[in-house]
């Protein structure tokens, strides 16, 4: 039988405020244990909490960005469960009034035969929540240690309605997320700091069907390349299962990187009753039209928008314009150059090929590039003008990257300026049809592909200085006349 | 009305002896039954109360400042280690 | 020293800590709290480092040192706080509650911690951890509860003034049984930063004093809005003191008929009617007013106060503070902590509220008695578009016996009949002395007021006070 995938995403992102979400107890990263906490956020008897009138705004703003319905009106609730990272044995969250409604997120793929598709994914809502703490297990034989200085960090949790189909939709889902977030510089979206976290829940169906399978809730996933692999892992396990006559049980499903596979969790997670119910120590927020409004015309030019502005500027290719504006910082630094003059079509081929691979080769993003926007643009001005080639190009990059010199620079302090006086590319053509008659002999006796040898020999001797389309076209003159 | 104490203690994180569930099982038994009173109530259309004020919106700005108030808290901690609360291993996350 | 100022009005102490400083009375209160608190056991802890500090200048402030005692569930920098629950046993809370920081702010000096049934859980103060405290009119009866200590201890002068919590009836029916003055605020005006939680859409910090005046000087230095507290009302508070003009001519007062049904004592029906017709004589228009729903404030009440406090306390798990009983196993930490740290009454509520917050019941329990508290509290709006203020007893009966009822709970629960719908709609309310049984204990009369009405409430206690110094009867102990 032929199944098909149904997959949702819990996703929960840090949103960039200075404190927490009900304290004023900082939000920074990697403080000694414990030392972002007070009497709220430990929820010490007697404390209250006070929303973080940022984190309410940010929260809209994503919002907004997802095409979220905003609530006129909401409310917080409390959600009840005993863990020791849990502080008031509940979460501060948002359970029947989540401050976003149903929204949308269009992603854009890949598929498995290489053309480019774009789909619209729901957004079932986005609410506001606290963080818990983090436990430590490891190298502590005897128990588990307990650091709050996450607990009370605001989260906002963005679940999809389960609309993806396939591992590839999903990474694409999370990059397409990732970039909206980016834009409204909200969260730097950092798995492994924590400041976005991905539950999967996976489940099949025979193709054709139109009710939901059982699902499995995915977890512990830290990376998105991660998320991928689990579900495509569970799709598998779960149409093996289905097809060995097992029924899929609603569980918790661990996945582990090393294994490449998820575990069940095999604890009594049904008997969670999270007993929600208002909290009483907040009062409820109304949002005003003319509120969502105001904060609707701080939003930036989101990717999408910017896709389709690039396409139309810079006669850029949909792909290209869309894998530039799906990464923020890259599409700044590619509009950048093309402010500083350089040709628009090869900003990007020099951005995608030449500048990313020593990037990569270096683990550096593109806001830590050594070659600044400008200096690209004046290497691809030098290359416009004829006054290197392409190949002297792809030797002046590196360097530009190791000295951070302007290309105009390296030009001149290594006389690198291409060749274009035709009476010194005449003297050099001279000199090699005198040292090669064989090749000379060739071309006139009709093999073509001599000349490219005999290019290539000037190149060689001008120690590619030399312009290759004018010693091509001298070359042939020459040739010719000696007929 | 099915009030299984036994389930609930489980929710509530309390180990009861026999004796005492049977005793407290019988006062909360007694405690709904004359919460039952509120059956003959019409509130189709009555909205609940969460909140008795007619307070709205109030939120703190985002400011930050440290409050070091751990270090106050954890000489009185039940068990720590350095700067960490401890508790017994926590084993159904690994 | 022979002065007994410990039997001093707040008004009285404050005049006398100005010109004197407070050294005579925090003297006088300790070796009162000496002699008598064995047997009342009105106080769990006092502070003797607070004796003669001396930090307070006379005449420099409001309080100039006079001191203030506190239900053990408000928290002290520094003061073990344990809501007379063991399993907060050993708890020193790491910061001021605001209300603490207030009076400390008005000059008060904060002086030892009082008795009170544990988590405010009862209406009897019989169970707390450091045992019953008992009432100063009689030994064999309870002082109410659940600040059963303030009441006490005021009442025995073993308090200038103190200040308790008031989620069902906490402060009025105790301040009733004890014979003082005890204000519930309206909910809102007294910041709740600091209270430790029982059912946090009713509790509020209220003071239980000598007279209306002491009443009136303490809400002063404790009302007012707090930016920790989302709750706080911003309203500007008025001075209190300003209210009490001995005048209650034309105040429309109404009795609703819903308080003055049978199970009543009548020596309490018969003082709260007296007390009707005096301030009748004293100008005030008498009328009888409805508010149907009274009958179902307690079931309300015990469903949705309940459901929070089951939340507030889960905190209580061994993990941070306070008991851990065990270590073996995390299971073990959570089960083997909360079952030993709990006493019976308190797993009661949490077990209750556990069960109606549960799935498949919050609707027919929680949502629906959130439902019915707003039919409770459209009763009062109702009325008081008719009327300035209600009155009625506080407590169906005066001080009963030790034992009488802590076995039978639902009994206990109804003995806050009259004081749990004021809770419910958030509204403020007073109990003044209205009277002695004929067995010599005191009946209190409630009145209840219009939100942030304090200063009504204060007018008309006061009159009715002055009138009939109920006041200046002392218990013999």
């Amino acid at each position: 039988m032929k199944y098909e995938a149904v997959i949702g995403l819990e996703v929960h992102v840090q949103l960039g405020t200075r404190s927490k979400l009900f304290c004023a107890c900082p939000t920074r990263f990697g403080c000694p244990p414990n030392h972002n906490t007070c009497p709220v956020c430990l929820g010490w008897p007697g404390s209250l909490p006070v929303l973080n009138e940022k984190a309410l705004r940010l929260a809209i703003k994503v919002g907004l960005a997802l095409e979220c319905r905003v609530a006129e009106r909401l409310k917080f609730d409390r959600k009840n469960y005993f863990y020791p990272d849990l502080p008031k044995a509940y979460q501060i969250s948002q359970y029947d009034m989540p401050v976003n409604g149903r929204g949308r997120l269009k992603i854009e793929f890949k598929d498995a035969a290489g053309s480019t598709q774009i789909r619209e994914i729901g957004i079932t809502r986005a609410h506001l929540e606290e963080d818990a703490g983090k436990l430590l297990h490891e190298g502590i034989r005897d128990g588990s240690l307990v650091d709050y200085n996450r607990a009370g960090v605001p989260l906002l949790e963005i679940v999809s309605e389960p609309d993806l189909r396939t591992p590839a939709e999903v990474y694409a889902y999370l990059v397409s997320l990732k970039s909206i977030l980016q834009y409204l510089e909200v969260s730097e979206c950092n798995m492994e700091k924590g400041e976005l976290r991905c539950d999967a829940n996976v489940s099949i169906r025979p193709e054709g069907q139109t009710s939901l399978g059982t699902k499995a809730e995915i977890k512990n996933m830290n990376s998105f390349k991660a998320v991928e692999k689990a579900v495509e892992y569970e799709i598998e396990r779960q149409v093996n299962a289905v097809d060995g006559g097992e029924r899929i049980v609603q569980e918790t499903r661990l996945w582990d990187e090393a294994k490449g596979r998820t575990f069940s969790m095999r604890s009594k997670e049904e008997a969670h009753d999270y007993r929600y119910f208002p909290e009483p120590d907040l009062v409820p927020f109304t949002i005003s039209r003319a509120q969502v409004e105001e904060i609707r015309k701080t939003l930036p030019e989101l990717p999408e928008i910017r896709t389709l502005r690039m396409i139309r500027d810079y006669s850029l290719s949909d792909y290209d314009a869309f894998l530039l504006a799906q990464e923020k910082p890259l599409a700044d630094y590619y509009e950048a150059c093309v402010a500083a003059k350089a040709n628009p079509k090869l900003a990007a081929n020099w951005i995608f090929s030449e500048l990313k691979a020593l990037l990569n080769e270096r683990r550096l993003a593109i806001t830590e590039s050594p070659v600044s926007s400008g200096d690209l643009a004046g290497l691809i001005r030098l290359i416009e003008d004829g006054t290197v080639s392409g190949k002297i190009a792809k030797e002046i990059l590196p360097e530009m990257f190791e000295t951070r010199k302007s290309a105009e620079a390296i030009v001149k302090d290594k006389g690198l300026v291409q060749v274009t006086d035709a009476s010194l590319i005449e003297a050099l053509a001279d000199q090699v049809l005198a040292a090669h008659p064989k090749s000379v002999a060739d071309f006139r006796a009709g093999k073509a592909q001599a000349l490219g040898f005999l290019v290539g020999q000037m190149m060689k001797e001008s120690k590619g200085k030399m312009n290759p389309k004018l010693a091509n076209e001298i070359l042939v003159k020459k040739l010719n006349v000696g007929c | 009305m099915d009030f299984d104490i036994h389930k609930v203690a489980e929710l509530a994180r309390l180990n009861l002896d026999p004796e005492e569930a049977q005793k407290i099982g019988k006062a909360i038994g007694s405690v709904l039954e004359y919460v039952r009173k509120l059956e003959s109530l019409d509130t189709q259309n009555v909205p609940p109360t969460s909140h008795v004020l007619d307070l709205e919106n109030v939120f703190r700005p985002d400011t930050d400042r440290d409050c070091g108030a751990s270090e106050k808290a954890l000489p009185f901690a039940p068990s720590r280690e350095g700067d960490f609360f401890k508790v017994p291993k926590v084993v159904d996350k690994e | 020293m022979a002065q007994d100022l410990h039997r001093l009005t707040l008004r009285q102490a404050i005049d006398h800590a100005a010109r004197e400083g407070a050294d005579g009375i925090l003297h006088d209160v300790a070796n009162r709290i000496q002699c008598c608190n064995s047997s009342v056991n009105a106080y769990v802890r006092v502070k003797p480092a607070e004796y003669d500090s001396g930090k307070n200048i006379p005449g420099k402030s409001v309080f100039s040192g006079v001191p203030v005692a506190v239900k053990d569930n408000i928290c002290i920098e520094g003061q073990e706080t344990t809501c007379a629950c063991a399993i907060l046993k050993g708890h020193v809370p790491p910061y001021s509650a605001t209300v603490i920081r207030k009076l400390e702010d008005a000059g008060a000096t904060i002086f030892g911690q009082l008795n009170m049934d544990e988590f405010a859980f009862g209406s009897s103060c019989e169970t707390s951890v450091y045992g019953p405290c008992r009432n100063p009119w009689n030994l064999e009866c309870v002082p109410g509860g659940s600040s059963g200590g303030s009441a006490a201890a005021v009442a025995a002068d073993m308090a200038i003034a103190a200040i308790g919590s008031d989620t069902g009836g906490s402060i009025r029916q105790p301040a009733a049984l004890c014979g003082v003055v005890g204000l519930k605020p309206t909910y809102g005006l007294v910041s709740r930063y600091g209270l430790i939680a029982f059912g946090s859409s009713f509790d509020q910090i209220g003071p239980l004093t000598k007279t209306v005046e002491d009443s009136a000087i303490m809400l002063n230095a404790m009302a007012g809005h707090d930016p920790l507290d989302s709750t706080s009302s911003r309203r500007p508070v008025p001075d209190y003191t300003k209210a009490l003009t001995r005048d209650v001519k034309g105040l429309r007062i109404g009795m609703p008929e819903e308080y003055f049904t049978d199970g009543m004592d009548p020596a309490v029906e018969k003082y709260v009617r007296d007390a009707a017709a005096l301030l009748k004589k004293m100008g005030a228009d008498i009328r009888t007013v409805s508010l149907p729903h009274t009958a179902y404030s307690v079931a309300v009440y015990y469903l949705v106060a309940v459901a929070e406090a089951s939340s507030n306390l889960g905190r209580y798990d061994g993990v941070q503070y306070g008991l851990r009983a065990s270590d073996k196993t995390l299971k073990d930490m959570y089960f083997e902590t909360r079952n030993r740290g709990f006493g019976e009454e308190a797993k009661r509520r949490i077990l209750l509220g556990t069960f109606v917050l549960s799935a498949g019941y919050y609707e027919a329990y929680y949502l629906k008695g959130q439902k019915v508290r707003t039919l409770v509290r459209r009763d009062f709006e109702k009325a008081f578009t008719e009327v300035d203020l209600l009155l009625a007893p506080t407590a169906p009966t005066a001080a009963f016996k030790l034992g009488e009822k802590a076995s039978d709970p639902l009994a206990m629960y109804l003995s806050d009949i009259f004081t749990i719908p004021a809770n419910l709609a958030g509204i403020p309310a007073i109990s003044v002395p209205c009277g002695f049984t004929p067995a010599g204990l005191p009946v209190g009369l409630q009145l209840m007021g219009r939100p942030f009405e304090e200063a009504v409430l204060f007018r008309a206690a006061h009159a009715f006070e002055q009138e009939t110094e109920y006041y200046k009867k002392k218990p013999g102990i």
